[in-house]
C-alpha cells in the first residue's frame, strides 16, 4: 500500500464532498435542524394539556377543587358546567381529558361518605393519559390534605394522624436535576446524525460509484482494494468527527446542554461509532450497487433502528425480550448510552469502555462480511 | 393531454419499480418488517426496571416497603447495597435506573406517627423512564400510607378511620384505549410514517434518477408535455404508496390486533390524499435536484424534521406555539389525527374531512410547483 496513492484518493473524495451541496446539507444543516428540534420541539415534558373541568356542583368545596386544577402549570383548563358540552371535544381531540366534579360532591363530603371525582382521558395518547390520570389524583389528594390541615387548625378533629405517619418519597434526579428531556434527547440525537453521515451517506456514495461505473475504473488503476476503500472512507470519517464537534459545540453553547465529560472522550466515542457505521454503509453499498436500493436499505436498517431501537427515545428495557436481544446488534444502542453518559455524567470509563468495545466488535463484523462480498474483480 | 402517452408513461414507471427483484423486495419487505418490529419496540411504558436499595434501617417498616417494591410489576431486580459508593457505581454504570435510600430512623418515625422520608435517586440520563418509575413508586408509597393509617390507627387504640372523612375517590376511565396499550397508539402512527417514507423515497428519486442517467433529457425531447411527465410520475407512486399503506393497515388490524372503530372508506380516502401530498413534496424536490444523492439526502433532510414535529412520538402541545404552526404544513401531522382517529376513536366523517382538507392544499401546491419547475427545465 502506497501512502501517495492513498493521499490522492482521499483528496479526490474530499473535493467531491466539498463540492456537493447535499453532503454539506447532511453534515451541517440537518444536524443543526435536528438538534434544534430535539432541544425545543420534541419534548417528553408534558405541558399545556387541554383539560376540561366540569363543575356540576355549586358547593364551595367543589369550586375550590376546580380552582386547584386551574392553578396547575401543566393544564390549560376549560371550565364548563355540563359534561355534554365537552364530551364531543374529547372525541375530536380538542381536549385531552375531562375532570368531572359531580353534583353531590359537597353533600357527600359533609355527610362523611366518599365523594367521587371522575377523570376521563383520551386513551389514544397513552403517555399523556397516564400522566393526566396520575397528576389529577395528586391534585385531589393535595387539595384534600390542605383542607384537612385547615380543619384541624380550626379545632375539628379529623383523626389522630392529621400530620401523618406517612411514607414520603423525595425523588432526586442525578445528572439532570431540572429533569429536562433535552438533556438526554440532544446527546442521543448525535447518534442519529452520525448514522446519517456514516451509514446513509457512505452507502449512497459508494453505490453511486458502482452504478456509474467509476468503481470499475478505480479497480483498473494500480491502487489496491484496501487503498480504494480507505480512500473512500477516511474523508467521511473525518466529516463525521467534524460534525460531532459541531454538534457538541451547538449543544453546549446554544442549547444549554452541558458537557460534563471531556471533549476527548466525546470524540473518541464518536470515532469508535463511525467504525460500525461506515462498515454498515460499505456493506449496504457492496450488496446493493444501486443508489435507490442502497438508500432504502440504509434508511430501514440503519436510520430507523438508530431512531427507534437505540434507547434514544424508547426505553430498551421496556421492549419485549426478542427485540431487546436484537438491539445488541445495533451499534447506535451503545453510542446513545455513551453519549448520554459523557454529556450528563462525565467520563465514566467503566461504562464507556465496554460500549466502545461492543461497537468495535460490531464494526469488525460488518467489515468482515464486506470483505468476503467484495473482491477486486468485475464478477458479481 | 394525451391519455395514450400518459398511460405509456405510467406503465413504464411502474415497470421500473417492479421489474428488478431487488427493487421489488425493498419496496415490500422492509416496510412490513419495520411495522412488526417497531410496533413492539416503540413504547413509552416502563418495565423490567432494576432498583438498588440502600437500607440503613432494617426495621419492620423498611422491610415492608422493600417487599412491596420488589413485588411490584414494573421492577425486575432489587439490588441491595451496603454503602453510598456502591450505590453511586450502580447508577453511574447504568446497572440500575434508580435507587431507594432509607434512613436509619425510618421505622421509628412511622411508629411514632411522624412522616418518614425516603430518598429516591433517579438516573437523570433516562429521565423519562425515571419519572414514570418514580410515579409508580409514589403509587406504592400512597398505598402503603393508606394501609399504615389503618394499621397504626388500630395499634394506637383509635378507631381505624379516625372519625374523619376519607379522601375523595378518583375514578379514572381511559376512553378509546381502556388499558392504555401503547401498541394501539404506535401502530396507526407507524402506518403513516412508513407509507410516507416509501412514497417519498420512490418519488424523490424518480426525476433525479432520470436526470442523472440521462433519460430525462430524452423524455423532454419526446412529444410528452411537462404536465404529462409530472402526472406520469405521480400516479405510479400513488399506486405503490396506497397499496403498501393498505397492506400495513391490514397487518395492523389482523397481525397486531389493533382495533379499528371508524370508517374504512374515510381512511382510504385520507390515505390517498396523504400519499398525494407526500408524492407532491417528493416530486417537487426531485425536480430541483441534479443527482440522486442530492434527491435522497434532500428527501431525508425534510422527512426527519417532518416526522419529529408531526406529533408521532411526542404530542404537539408539548411544542412551542410557533412550531405548532409550522407543523400544519406537514401532511403527516394531519394524517396522524385521521389514522389514529379511525383506528381508535371512531372518528366521524366531518372530523376526518376537517383534517383532510389541508392534505388537498399541500398536494395542490406542491404538484403545481413541481409542474412549474419541470416546465422551466424545458426552456
Amino acid at each position: 500500500m502506497k501512502a501517495r496513492r492513498l493521499l490522492a484518493l482521499v483528496r479526490k473524495e474530499s473535493l467531491q464532498i466539498v463540492r456537493d451541496p447535499s453532503s454539506i446539507l447532511i453534515a451541517f444543516v440537518l444536524p443543526t435542524i435536528l438538534l434544534f428540534l430535539f432541544a425545543y420541539a420534541v419534548s417528553l415534558d408534558v405541558q399545556n394539556v387541554r383539560l376540561g373541568v366540569v363543575l356540576e356542583s355549586d358547593g364551595a368545596a367543589a369550586r375550590e377543587l376546580a380552582a386547584d386544577f386551574a392553578a396547575t402549570r401543566y393544564f390549560e383548563v376549560l371550565p364548563v358546567r355540563d359534561r355534554r358540552e365537552v364530551e364531543d371535544l374529547l372525541v375530536a381531540q380538542k381536549l385531552r381529558a375531562l375532570v368531572v366534579i359531580p353534583q353531590d360532591f359537597d353533600r357527600r363530603l359533609a355527610a362523611g361518605s366518599r365523594p367521587a371525582v371522575q377523570v376521563l382521558t383520551d386513551g389514544s395518547q397513552p403517555n399523556t393519559a397516564s400522566f393526566v390520570a396520575g397528576y389529577a389524583e395528586g391534585v385531589v389528594a393535595t387539595w384534600f390534605e390542605s383542607r384537612k390541615h385547615e380543619r384541624t387548625h380550626e379545632g375539628v378533629g379529623l383523626g389522630p394522624n392529621g400530620g401523618g405517619p406517612a411514607v414520603v418519597l423525595e425523588p432526586r434526579f442525578w445528572f439532570n436535576p431540572e429533569v429536562e428531556s433535552r438533556r438526554f434527547l440532544v446527546p442521543g440525537s448525535i447518534a442519529i446524525i452520525m448514522t446519517t453521515i456514516g451509514t446513509l451517506l457512505t452507502a449512497l456514495v459508494v453505490a453511486r460509484e458502482w452504478e456509474r461505473g467509476t468503481m470499475e475504473a478505480l479497480f483498473s488503476t494500480p491502487s489496491g482494494i484496501l487503498e480504494i476503500l480507505l480512500g473512500k472512507l477516511l474523508p467521511y470519517f473525518a466529516l463525521g468527527l467534524v460534525a460531532t464537534l459541531g454538534c457538541g459545540l451547538l449543544a453546549v453553547t446554544v442549547f444549554d446542554v452541558p458537557l460534563r465529560g471531556s471533549w476527548g472522550a466525546l470524540l473518541a466515542l464518536s470515532a469508535t461509532f463511525l467504525v460500525p457505521a461506515l462498515g454498515q454503509g460499505l456493506l449496504i453499498s457492496a450488496l446493493a450497487r444501486n443508489q435507490f436500493i442502497a438508500a432504502q436499505v440504509a434508511v430501514f436498517s440503519g436510520f430507523l433502528p438508530a431512531f427507534l431501537l437505540s434507547g434514544f427515545l424508547f426505553e430498551i428495557e421496556s421492549m419485549p425480550p426478542a427485540i431487546r436481544a436484537l438491539t445488541y446488534l445495533i451499534p447506535a444502542r451503545y453510542f446513545v448510552t455513551g453519549l448520554q453518559t459523557v454529556f450528563a455524567a462525565g467520563d465514566v470509563w467503566a461504562q464507556l469502555g465496554p460500549n466502545m468495545l461492543a461497537m468495535l466488535a460490531v464494526g469488525a463484523g460488518f467489515f468482515a462480511v464486506t470483505a468476503r462480498k467484495t473482491r477486486k474483480s468485475l464478477d458479481r | 393531454m394525451n391519455l395514450h402517452r400518459l398511460s405509456a408513461l405510467i406503465v413504464k414507471e411502474l415497470l421500473s419499480y417492479l421489474r428488478d427483484p431487488k427493487s421489488r423486495m425493498t419496496l415490500i419487505g422492509p416496510p412490513i418488517m419495520q411495522l412488526l418490529v417497531f410496533s413492539f419496540a416503540a413504547t413509552l411504558e416502563v418495565k423490567n426496571v432494576d432498583v438498588a436499595l440502600f437500607d440503613r434501617d432494617h426495621g419492620a417498616w423498611s422491610e415492608e416497603l422493600t417487599a412491596r417494591i420488589r413485588a411490584s410489576s414494573f421492577v425486575d431486580d432489587l439490588l441491595p447495597v451496603d454503602g453510598p459508593e456502591e450505590l453511586q457505581e450502580l447508577i453511574d454504570t447504568g446497572q440500575v435506573l434508580m435507587a431507594v435510600e432509607l434512613p436509619d430512623d425510618f421505622s421509628r418515625n412511622l411508629i411514632a406517627g411522624r412522616p418518614a422520608t425516603a430518598q429516591v435517586i433517579v438516573d437523570g440520563r433516562r429521565a423519562n423512564a425515571g419519572q414514570i418509575a418514580a410515579r409508580y413508586l409514589s403509587d406504592i408509597a400512597a398505598e402503603m400510607n393508606r394501609d399504615l393509617t389503618f394499621e397504626l390507627g388500630t395499634i394506637r387504640g383509635a378507631p381505624a378511620s379516625g372519625g374523619g372523612v376519607p379522601p375523595p375517590e378518583v375514578v379514572v376511565r381511559h376512553w378509546f384505549n381502556p388499558n392504555l396499550v401503547y401498541r394501539w397508539f404506535i401502530v396507526p402512527g407507524l402506518v403513516g410514517i412508513l407509507a410516507m417514507l416509501l412514497a417519498l423515497l420512490v418519488t424523490g428519486l424518480s426525476i433525479a434518477r432520470e436526470r442523472e442517467l440521462g433519460t430525462f433529457d430524452q423524455l423532454l425531447v419526446s412529444p410528452v408535455t411537462p404536465f404529462e411527465i409530472v402526472v406520469g410520475k405521480t400516479v405510479p407512486a400513488l399506486i405503490v404508496g396506497t397499496v403498501m399503506g393498505n397492506v400495513m393497515i391490514l397487518a395492523g388490524v389482523f397481525a397486531l390486533r389493533v382495533p379499528f372503530t371508524g370508517s374504512l372508506w374515510m381512511l382510504e380516502l385520507s390515505l390517498v390524499l396523504f400519499i398525494f401530498s407526500v408524492v407532491g413534496i417528493g416530486l417537487m424536490l426531485s425536480s430541483i435536484c441534479k443527482t440522486q444523492q442530492q434527491a435522497i439526502l434532500g428527501v431525508f433532510s425534510i422527512m426527519v424534521p417532518v416526522i419529529l414535529i408531526s406529533g408521532f412520538a411526542t404530542p404537539l402541545e408539548n411544542m412551542p406555539t410557533w412550531l405548532q404552526l409550522v407543523a400544519q404544513a406537514s401532511p403527516l401531522k394531519h394524517f396522524l389525527i385521521i389514522v389514529q382517529g379511525t383506528f381508535l376513536r371512531a372518528q366521524p366523517a366531518m372530523d376526518v374531512l376537517a383534517n383532510a382538507w389541508p392534505l388537498v392544499v399541500i398536494a395542490a401546491c406542491t404538484l403545481i410547483l413541481a409542474n412549474l419547475i419541470v416546465q422551466r427545465r424545458l426552456q
